[in-house]
């Protein structure tokens, strides 16, 4: 599956929702959010929303800041 | 002492106390030692952070900011800085809502150039009203202007927050005459974000009778910000205290401060 991944067109196989997309990162248990075409994708949901192709998907985190 | 500290009342923003009216930042530090150090030396509740896209391409064991400022200790405030319109910032809010379990307290920032940082008034009006609407506590990054914040005041939001300078600049505040007609109408917390170079910038703010002070730079930056943090913490304290005692009247005389009589002079 093609997904826009943080801005970059990413390849990949054998996934079908968020959660296996996040596992698949290696970020599962991180301190992350995530948005599913620019709508915000609770951690309790991760596992229930399935992507498709061409999705837009952003991975967040905190980093030092003003 | 004790019953002079009795006379002021804590810092309270949307209903949630802060024990220190100095509120800093995560950025620019060298490692996350030393912004560990800084910030527990400053003695601040309130830490802001900031958002970004993880970097997939890393290490995901790599330490986290908030391992080392951990989310039980500090308040953390994640801010909306990079946001050039509404519609980013409102959308950042809601991201750091999700990575805080629902934390909703936050810094609006909507910048209006690279060059100035200096905040857009119109995109930052209406993000505040969206973020507002949405169940969002939001400190208002703002120009100091008065009119400004009293609009900002009465849509509802919890603290506004004028520069006292440019972002980074370090030049501290510049305009403390318009800071002081914000402040004669505010009814909610004022705190200066942006400009504060030095202890005596912090102090000042403080003495004019802002509730609180938000910096990063002068701490990171300066070449000691272990020493500096401190500085802070104690620069706030002493405006703040100054504030509550009010100063004496400015006169354009001298006024002998030694009795006049009984010189041996005489």
């Amino acid at each position: 599956m093609h997904v826009l991944l943080n801005g970059e067109s990413r390849q990949f196989d054998d996934i079908n929702t968020v959660a296996e997309l996040v596992e698949r990162l290696g970020l599962a248990g991180k301190r992350i959010a995530v948005e599913h075409n620019e709508t915000i994708v609770p951690r309790s949901r991760h596992a229930e929303t399935e992507l498709s192709d061409n999705d837009r998907v952003e991975i967040v985190h905190a980093i030092g800041g003003g | 002492m004790t019953d002079m500290q009795r006379m002021d009342v804590p810092l309270t923003v949307a209903g949630r106390t802060f024990s220190s009216r100095l509120l800093v930042g995560t950025g620019k530090y060298r490692d996350f030692d030393e912004a560990r150090a800084a910030i527990e030396e400053s003695g601040a509740d309130v830490v802001t952070v900031a958002v970004r896209r993880s970097n997939l391409g890393q290490d995901p064991d790599a330490p986290n900011l908030l391992d080392v400022i951990s989310p039980s200790r500090y308040t953390i405030l994640p801010n909306t800085a990079g946001c050039f319109n509404a519609r980013d910032a409102v959308r950042t809010c809601q991201l750091a809502r999700e990575l805080l379990d629902g934390h909703n307290l936050v810094k609006l920032e909507v910048l209006g150039d690279q060059k100035t940082l200096y905040p857009n008034v119109m995109e930052t009006l209406s993000a505040a009203r969206t973020l507002i609407d949405d169940g969002f506590d939001v400190m208002v990054y703002t120009s100091d202007d008065p009119i400004v914040a009293q609009e900002l005041e009465s849509m509802g939001a919890s603290a506004i927050m004028p520069l006292g300078s440019l972002i980074g600049s370090g030049q501290g505040l510049l305009n403390p005459d318009t800071l002081a007609l914000i402040l004669e109408h505010a009814r909610v917390p004022v705190l200066v974000d942006a400009g504060i170079g030095t202890a005596s910038d912090a102090a000042l703010a403080m003495e004019l009778g802002c509730d609180g002070v938000l910096l990063n730079s002068a701490i990171a930056h300066a070449k000691q910000p272990v020493l500096m943090a401190r500085a802070m913490k104690r620069a706030v304290e002493a405006g703040r205290d100054a504030y509550l005692a009010e100063r004496m009247p400015r006169r354009q005389e001298a006024r002998a401060s030694s009795p006049t009589r009984g010189l041996i002079t005489e």
